[in-house]
């Protein structure tokens, strides 16, 4: 045992049990984490990390086993317990009122009143200190993912935690501000806090923490030291079986030209949108084309413009196989051959309280002739529904199971295969792994490797640069709706991604002088 | 001690019921269901009007009012007596034909308050129509007034729709000013240019032209033609959303805007149809009412049958088929408490309390079809003990 010393655990965690109606969420899970130990958290989407990190954090109680703090037997009954004894949380899923600025959010998360003035000061000395851009007086609904996770992220630091847990923290950041990210975890850790991480991206989990406890099926299978283990050996310990590597034919080469964009420009939506300034690119046959970028510089803009549920003013902007669709709709444009798969599962690629049968009418009841004289073909949907439910190994108790009680992963796979099983001559995916594990991700890239072969069009938006360069040909980066010149993957340069990705905030010097800032602290 | 509780009567019943309840409350536990329950979408309106029957009962007796003579006869009577039938179908008529037009733009989250003016505004048309064939009548002057109403409900509803989707303005306020608005169109009409020339000075239109009113199908009953097509429109309403693009489009819109409009569907486009809808069915609605039962447009004529469809629209569970079978309960509430008021004395607007009852609880018991009610059992603190 690493305890070897007479100091007790920071958190320790015996015999762990919660059962939900029909689920056994943790089965007698035991674990400790040390004061001052990153301690990874590793397994797929429902294997009951977030079960356990939310009885932890006081959101509800365990049907079983206990849980000590430094040595204590606590009963953590509500997160304001939590937050007292010392444990700070970031969550996957933000809790923001919308409405609201990100000064009031922060306001509304601390147990104790601080005059609105001092709490500004406070929460830009700790942005200063750890590197975290955010506007106080801007309102949340205006933000993009990674700044309202950003929000959460000062929001667990400003309570000064000895235990910090982040759920899924990067998967919405940049190659630097991961680095940043973890400058910052490391220096937490240097002064003796405690953090419990929570990923499924294995090398920042070799590259951060020194302890790993893998959860399958609620249960925990292994327990080893990510820096003896590689990214592969985890992954497999993670989903029990054995990882598949994206198959790639070597040597591939492109057709003509099926999607053309052109001087595609559209205005911010409120004050705070962000508008798309002359974008363009062409991907051609076979191509897989990425765009990289930090959260919040166009990315979802883009996505609408390109899907046509934001039409633009000049119909050459946006060009599929030829024939101009820039101010078609997104109906016309689906019929055209062009597929989109949005970065929100919930509430825009599917509607959640809908069963996956009506999700598969959402987007495939034109192209597949679902509909006659103004009637859907129900029994048409179900089938539709079902073979992609098949095909892309979608775990669902069938095509009648609503969206929402799909796990994040499987809903992504289930949308993915919506659209690909269209056979779009474009497609177009945002985001097409975040919250995804492994498996499904493997599974999900593989798929658009295979769609591509087939002579499809793909575009990638993606924020994680792995994915870009693990699975396209040509890449170009977004900032401030603004996007790069088209690089050749095989030729790029992550520097210089790097670059393109904050350099034309116009701060360039900023992150620099943080880290050296932050490098001097540690 | 009976005559003790007299004056202080309502807070002593408000105490009497919730006492128990809230130490029932405070065991127990609301657990998120993994699907929404079928079997409560359809209990629960069917408890809601029981507990209502219930509560009136006991409040009723505590007012020292027989409580079971007066649900008996709110609730029961127009249903056992065979001669009230004829009055509970005319009155669930335009219930049902307005509720189904409401429910439509529920679905999509559209909040028609106004269906009382756009009812008001059918029936004007439809006289209006009918003062412009004069003497003439006949099947195709009954089609044209009936239209009439249809559009001019429409047309009345089409203020608040162009108001949201041009300027953002909020169509639960803007349908319920124009409710306001309709009223002063028909205190105007009937006291001004329609006026009963013969009506000795009464502010209402002349009696409806024998040849201009809808035929009745059951001789020697009130029972009119627009009866039957309150029996028919849920079905076909029914049809509509549950197999048609439109009717999915409403649904997607109302439960995920964004979603709907990656779907390819218009949201805008879907305002103005849901809106247009429901007010052509409220004019309908009003034109029926007008040419098949009442026949004379007074003061008394709009009966606040929009707002009552609003409470019709949600016992029905916003669902085609609820919303006829919701419009029958609600009638008879309509034609009880006129019993009532005869049998024992309590003024006729109580039916308008069961009715608001009805609806509370049905909104209240909402809650039912997505969690599941758990009772906390005590159980020994289990990290109390150690291992």
């Amino acid at each position: 045992m690493r305890n070897t010393k007479n100091q007790a655990p920071r958190l320790e965690l015996k015999g762990i049990t919660k059962r939900f109606p029909g689920v056994l969420a943790n089965d007698h899970v035991s674990f400790s984490v040390m004061p001052g130990e990153i301690h990874a958290l590793l397994g797929e989407n429902g294997a009951g990390k977030s079960t356990l990190v939310k009885m932890i954090y006081g959101i509800m109680p365990p049907d079983e086993g206990e849980i000590y703090w430094n040595g204590q037997p606590v009963r953590i009954s509500h997160p304001k317990a939590a937050r007292k004894l010392g444990v700070g949380m970031v969550f996957q899923h933000f809790s923001l009122f919308e409405a609201m600025t990100v000064l009031e959010n922060i306001a509304l998360g601390m147990d104790a009143k601080i005059p609105a003035r001092d709490l500004e000061a406070r929460i830009q000395e700790v942005m200063q200190r750890y590197g975290l851009k955010l506007e106080p007086q801007r309102i949340v609904s205006t933000l993009s993912v990674g700044e309202r996770q950003r929000i959460e992220i000062v929001r667990a630091l400003l309570l000064d935690p000895e235990l910090l847990i982040m759920d899924e923290p990067t998967s919405v950041l940049t190659p630097q501000e991961v680095e940043q990210l973890f400058v910052v975890l490391r220096q937490l850790a240097s002064e003796g806090r405690s953090i419990l991480y929570i990923s499924h991206k294995l090398h920042e989990i070799k590259a951060l923490c020194s302890h790993a406890t893998i959860l399958r099926a609620g249960k925990i299978v292994d327990t080893c030291d990510p820096r003896q283990e590689t990214s592969h050996s985890m992954a497999e310990m993670m989903i029990g079986g054995d990882l598949k590597d994206v198959k790639r034919s070597a040597g591939r080469s492109f057709g003509e030209v099926r999607l053309s964009i052109d001087g595609l420009s559209v205005p911010g939506d409120g004050a705070f949108g962000i508008s798309l300034k002359d974008i363009g690119f062409s991907v051609r046959s076979g191509e897989i084309f990425g765009i990289a970028g930090v959260a919040g510089n166009g990315q979802n803009e883009l996505l609408l413009a390109l899907s046509g549920e934001v039409p633009s003013d000049i119909a050459a902007a946006v060009q599929v196989d030829g024939t101009p669709m820039g101010t078609h709709s997104a109906k016309h444009r689906r019929l055209a051959g062009m597929a989109t798969v949005p970065e929100e599962r919930h509430g825009h690629a599917a509607v959640p309280d809908f069963s996956l049968t009506d999700n598969a009418i959402l987007t495939a009841r034109d192209r597949l002739g679902m509909v006659s004289s103004g009637i859907v073909s129900s029994r048409a949907a179900r089938k539709y529904a079902h073979d992609v439910i098949t095909a892309f190994d979608v775990k669902a108790t069938g095509p009648s199971a609503m969206a929402d009680s799909l796990s994040g992963g499987n809903l992504q796979k289930y949308i993915m295969g919506r659209e690909i099983m269209q056979n779009p001559s474009v497609l177009i995916v945002s985001q097409p792994t975040w919250g995804v594990d492994a498996g499904a991700a493997a599974a999900i890239h593989q798929s658009l490797v295979d769609l591509a072969e087939t002579g499809s069009a793909i575009v990638v938006i993606s924020q994680d640069l792995d994915e870009l360069l693990s699975l396209c040909d040509t890449m170009a980066v977004i900032n401030e709706g603004r996007l790069s010149d088209p690089m050749k993957v095989s030729e790029a340069d992550i520097e210089q991604i790097g670059l393109l990705m904050g350099g034309v905030h116009g701060d360039a010097d900023a992150p620099v002088k943080i880290s050296e800032e932050v490098a001097h602290a540690y | 001690m009976r005559i003790k509780l007299e004056k202080r009567a309502k807070p002593r019943v408000a105490m009497l019921l919730i006492t128990p309840l809230a130490s029932v409350l405070m065991h127990i536990k609301l657990e998120k269901r993994a699907k929404p329950s079928v079997a409560m979408l359809l209990i629960t309106p069917l408890a809601s009007v029981l507990v209502t029957m219930l509560i009136g009962l006991v409040v009723f007796d505590l007012l020292g009012v027989d409580g079971v003579r007066a649900v008996k006869d709110l609730f029961l009577t127009p249903i056992l007596a065979s001669y009230k039938w004829q009055d509970v179908a005319v009155k669930a008529a335009p219930l049902v034909i307005i509720a189904l037009g409401l429910s439509m733009g529920n679905r999509a989250q559209v909040w028609n308050i106004g269906a009382e003016g756009q009812y008001i505004i059918g029936a004007l048309a439809a006289a209006g129509v009918g003062l412009l064939a004069g003497a003439t009548g006949g099947a195709l002057v009954i089609l044209a007034m009936v239209l009439a109403g249809v559009l001019g409900g429409a047309a009345w509803a089409a203020v608040p729709a162009f108001l949201r989707t041009r300027y953002n303005v909020n169509e639960i306020l803007s349908s319920l000013m124009l409710t306001y608005v309709a009223l002063q169109v028909l205190g105007y009409l009937i006291g001004g240019p329609w006026k009963d020339p013969n009506g000795r000075n009464f502010p209402q239109t002349a009696p409806l032209n024998p040849d201009q009113t809808l035929p009745i199908l059951v001789p020697g009953t009130t029972v009119h033609l627009g009866i039957a097509i309150a029996l028919v429109l849920p079905f076909l309403f029914w049809l509509l959303t549950s197999r048609s693009v439109f009717g999915f489009q409403i649904r997607v819109v109302g439960s995920a805007p964004h979603a709907a409009r990656h779907g390819g569907f218009d949201q805008r486009r879907t305002i103005w149809l849901v809106l247009l809808i429901s007010g052509a069915m409220a004019g309908l609605a009003g034109a029926l009412e007008f040419t098949g039962s009442l026949k004379v447009i007074n003061l008394g004529f709009p009966s606040g049958f929009g707002f009552t469809a609003i409470i019709v629209a949600f016992l029905g569970r916003l669902h085609p088929i609820g919303c006829l079978v919701a419009g029958i309960v609600l009638a008879v509430t309509y034609v009880g408490g006129q019993v009532a008021q005869t049998s024992v004395h309590i003024p006729n607007s109580t039916a308008g309390i069961f009715q608001a009852m009805m609806l509370f609880f049905i909104l209240a018991s909402d809650i039912l079809v997505r969690y599941r009610v758990k009772l906390i059992t005590k159980k020994a603190p289990s990290a109390a003990s150690g291992a």
